[in-house]
C-alpha cells in the first residue's frame, strides 16, 4: 500500500468523528436487537428520512454454524469476501481495517472485539484513532432442518456531524447497506462453492483486477 | 476468438474478442463444435430484454471439448460436454432440492440487484443472457468459460454425433419440463400454444408421457406439419376459433392440462395483443401474453397450466378470474436442466428421443448475423439453426 493514499483523517477527522462515539456505541447496542411493535428487525422498518444508521441483512448459509463462526473470527479471512476491505492486521488487541475510498485512496478503521461467543456472535467497534466511526456485529443461529445457518450481518455507522462529515461518510460509505448485502452474499457463495462467483471473460476483466487498475 | 456479439435491436456481429480463461477453480474451457439459435436469444435480437450491452456474447445452447479446466473441475482434456444454460453452483440450499435454475450463487453478487427488484428474488446466472442474469458470455463462439464445471456439463458418449444431444441444453428439458409441470395423466387431452422447438419437444414429450390426445397451436404451415409428424392434432389459430375448436376436441370438457410454449412476443390478432405490442414497441414493456390467456380459458375448471415460454416483466389484462374461479394449477420458471440431463440422454440412447428433426440449418459461426435474421423472419422454414465455428464458410447448407 502507499502510504501516500492514506487519506491522514486521523489527524483532522477523528476528534468530530469520535465525540459521539461512546454514546452512539451504547446507542448500538441498546438498538441492534430492539424491537419496535412487531417481530420485525429494527433495520428493516420504514425510514421516512434516511438518517437510520443501522443495516442489516440476513443470508442462509448450507454450512455448520462452527464453520462459519471459525471463518469469521480469523478477520484476515474477511477482505476475500469484502469487496472495498483491502487488508485487516493485527495490532495487539486492536484489529486495522486498510478500506478502500474513491481515487484510488484508503481510509483506515481501527475496531477491537466487543463481543465474543462461539459459534453465535462476534461484536466490534471502533476505537481511537479510527478514521470512521462504526460497529458491526455478525450472528450466526441455526436454520431449520438441514438448511445450514442464518448468518445476520448489523452495521452501524454514525457520520461525523455537520456538512463536512456528510461529504466524508458519502465518500468512504457510499451505500453501505449495499456493500453489506453484497459482502455477505459473497461470503455465501465462498463457504457454499469455495469460491466467490464472477461472470468475467478473462482475468484481467474480474472486479478485483479492475479496481486495481483504477487504483494504478 | 470470434464471438457473436450483440450490438443492439436486430444488430448482431461476428466481432473478434479476447479468449476466455479459467478464473476460478471450479472453471472450464470447452472449445465449442456446436451451437444453437434459440427462440429466446430472438426476445434479445428484438431488444425486449432488459441489460443487454453492446458487445455481450450471446449463445446459451452449446456444446463443445475440453480443453483446459480448473484446479477443482472433475472434467478432463478431450472430453465431450453438453452444457445446461442454467448456471449452478450445487452447494446451494436450491441447489440440493434440484431447483437448479433458482441458485442462489451462480449469478454474481453485483448483479443480483436488478433482478431481485424485478422479481424480489435475483435470477440465477444463464449463459449469454444480458446482464439480470450474471451477464455470462454465451456459447456463440469458438471458446467459452464454464463455471461450477463440476455440476452442470454432462459428457457425451463418443458414439452419439453433437446433432443428436446437443439440445439438452436447453430446448429439450425446457419441453420436458414443460409436459412434466402439466402433470399428464394417461387419458389427458393436452394442449401446446407454439411449434416452436420448446412447443414441439413439449408435443413429443406429453406423447411419451402417455397424454391420450396433444393438440398443437399455431399458424406457420411447416411447423403443424412438423407437429402432426410427432403425433399431435393441429388446430391453426389464424383459421379457427381456437377455445371453441379445444372445447368441441376434448369432448365439451376442456383441456385438461394446457402449456403455453410462446411467451413474451405472441403472435394473433386479439385486440388486447395489438395494444400490448403497442406497448412493448414504446417501451412500457408489457408483455404480451395472448396464447397464455387463451390458454387458461381454454383448460378445463381445475385443470393444469404449464408455462415453459418466456415472460421478463408484466402483462395487463391477465384473466385472473378465470384462474381463480377454475381452480387452476400454474406452473412454470426456468428449466432446472441438470435434473433432467442424464435421463434425457438415456431416451436419446434408446431411440425414444430423437430431436434432429428440427434441424433445419446449419451455419459456420461467421454466417450467424444471417441466422439470426432468417430464424426471425422465416420462421416456418427456418425451423432451428446450428452454428459450428469448425465449418468452412462454403460447406453451409
Ligand atoms: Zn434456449
Ligand atoms: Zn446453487
Amino acid at each position: 500500500m502507499d502510504d501516500r493514499k492514506t487519506i491522514g483523517l486521523a489527524g483532522t477527522m477523528a476528534g468530530i468523528a469520535l465525540a459521539a462515539g461512546g454514546a452512539a456505541f451504547a446507542g448500538f447496542l441498546a438498538q441492534r436487537h430492539k424491537q419496535g411493535d412487531d417481530d420485525a428487525p429494527l433495520y428493516t422498518r420504514k425510514r421516512p428520512g434516511t438518517d437510520n444508521p443501522i443495516v442489516g441483512r440476513t443470508v442462509t448459509i448450507r454450512k455448520p454454524r462452527e464453520e462459519l463462526y471459525e471463518f469469521w473470527k480469523d478477520f484476515q479471512n474477511l477482505p476475500s469476501f469484502m469487496e472495498n476491505v483491502e487488508s485487516i492486521r493485527e495490532e495487539g488487541d486492536a484489529r486495522i481495517w486498510t478500506i478502500k475510498a474513491p481515487a484510488g485512496r484508503t481510509v483506515e478503521v481501527r475496531t477491537k472485539i466487543v463481543q465474543d461467543t462461539a459459534n453465535q456472535t462476534i461484536a466490534w467497534r471502533s476505537v481511537e484513532g479510527s478514521d470512521i466511526d462504526t460497529n458491526g456485529e455478525v450472528s450466526f443461529a441455526d436454520a431449520p432442518g438441514d438448511r445450514g445457518t442464518r448468518v445476520s450481518l448489523v452495521m452501524f455507522y454514525d457520520p461525523p456531524a455537520g456538512e463536512l462529515g456528510r461529504a466524508i461518510a458519502k465518500l468512504f460509505l457510499r451505500e453501505p447497506e449495499v456493500q453489506a448485502r453484497h459482502d455477505l452474499k459473497r461470503f455465501k457463495m465462498l463457504m457454499e462453492t469455495g469460491e466467490v462467483t464472477t461472470s468475467a471473460h478473462t482475468n484481467d476483466a474480474t472486479r478485483k483486477a479492475k479496481q486495481q487498475e483504477n487504483e494504478a | 476468438m470470434r464471438a457473436l456479439t450483440w450490438h443492439g435491436t436486430h444488430d448482431v456481429r461476428v466481432d473478434t474478442v479476447d479468449d476466455p480463461e479459467i478464473i476460478n477453480s471450479r472453471d472450464a474451457i470447452l472449445k465449442i463444435t456446436s451451437t444453437a439459435i434459440c427462440g429466446s436469444d430472438l426476445h434479445l435480437y428484438d431488444g425486449v430484454i432488459p441489460g443487454v450491452r453492446p458487445g455481450d456474447v450471446l449463445g446459451h445452447e452449446f456444446m463443445g471439448e475440453v480443453v483446459e479446466t480448473g484446479r477443482d473441475s472433475t472434467l478432463k482434456k478431450g472430453q465431450r460436454v453438453v452444457v445446461p444454460f442454467t448456471i449452478s453452483c450445487g452447494g446451494c440450499f436450491h441447489c440440493k432440492i434440484q431447483q437448479y435454475s433458482a441458485c442462489e450463487n451462480s449469478n454474481p453478487a453485483e448483479k443480483q440487484d436488478m433482478s431481485a427488484t424485478l422479481y424480489g428474488h435475483p435470477m440465477a446466472g444463464l449463459f449469454g443472457y444480458s446482464h439480470l442474469t450474471g451477464g455470462y458470455s454465451g456459447g456463440q463462439a469458438e471458446y467459452v468459460r464454464v463455471p461450477y464445471s463440476d455440476v452442470g456439463p454432462i459428457v457425451i458418449p463418443d458414439h452419439l454425433e453433437d446433432e443428436k444431444v446437443l439440445f439438452l441444453s436447453d430446448i429439450l428439458p425446457t419441453g420436458w419440463m414443460g409436459a412434466e409441470n402439466a402433470e399428464i395423466q394417461p387419458d389427458d387431452t393436452v394442449a401446446v400454444w407454439g411449434c416452436g422447438p420448446v412447443g414441439l419437444f413439449a408435443i413429443q414429450s406429453a406423447i411419451v408421457m402417455g397424454a391420450s390426445k396433444v393438440i398443437a397451436i399455431d399458424h406457420y404451415p411447416h411447423r403443424l406439419e412438423l407437429a402432426k409428424q410427432l403425433g399431435a392434432e393441429v388446430i391453426d389459430f389464424r383459421k379457427t376459433d381456437v377455445r371453441e375448436a379445444l372445447m368441441e376436441m376434448s369432448g365439451g370438457i376442456g383441456c385438461d392440462a394446457v402449456i403455453d410454449a410462446v411467451g413474451m412476443e405472441a403472435h394473433g390478432f386479439a385486440i388486447d395483443n395489438m395494444i400490448d405490442i403497442a406497448k412493448q414497441k414504446i417501451g412500457i414493456g408489457a408483455d404480451r401474453a395472448s396464447a397464455l390467456k387463451q390458454a387458461i380459458l381454454a383448460v378445463r375448471p381445475g385443470g393444469r397450466v404449464s408455462i415453459p415460454g418466456v415472460y421478463g416483466g408484466m402483462t395487463d389484462k391477465f384473466p385472473l378470474g378465470a384462474l381463480m374461479e377454475k381452480g387452476l394449477q400454474v406452473r412454470s420458471g426456468q428449466t432446472h436442466v441438470q435434473r433432467y440431463t442424464k435421463d434425457l440422454l438415456e431416451k436419446i440412447e434408446d431411440g425414444t428421443l430423437d430431436t434432429t428433426f428440427l434441424i433445419s440449418h446449419r451455419l459456420p459461426l461467421e454466417e450467424a448475423p444471417r441466422g439470426y435474421k432468417n430464424f426471425r423472419e422465416e420462421q416456418d422454414s427456418w425451423t432451428k439453426v446450428v452454428l459450428k465455428p469448425g465449418m468452412e464458410q462454403e460447406q453451409a447448407a
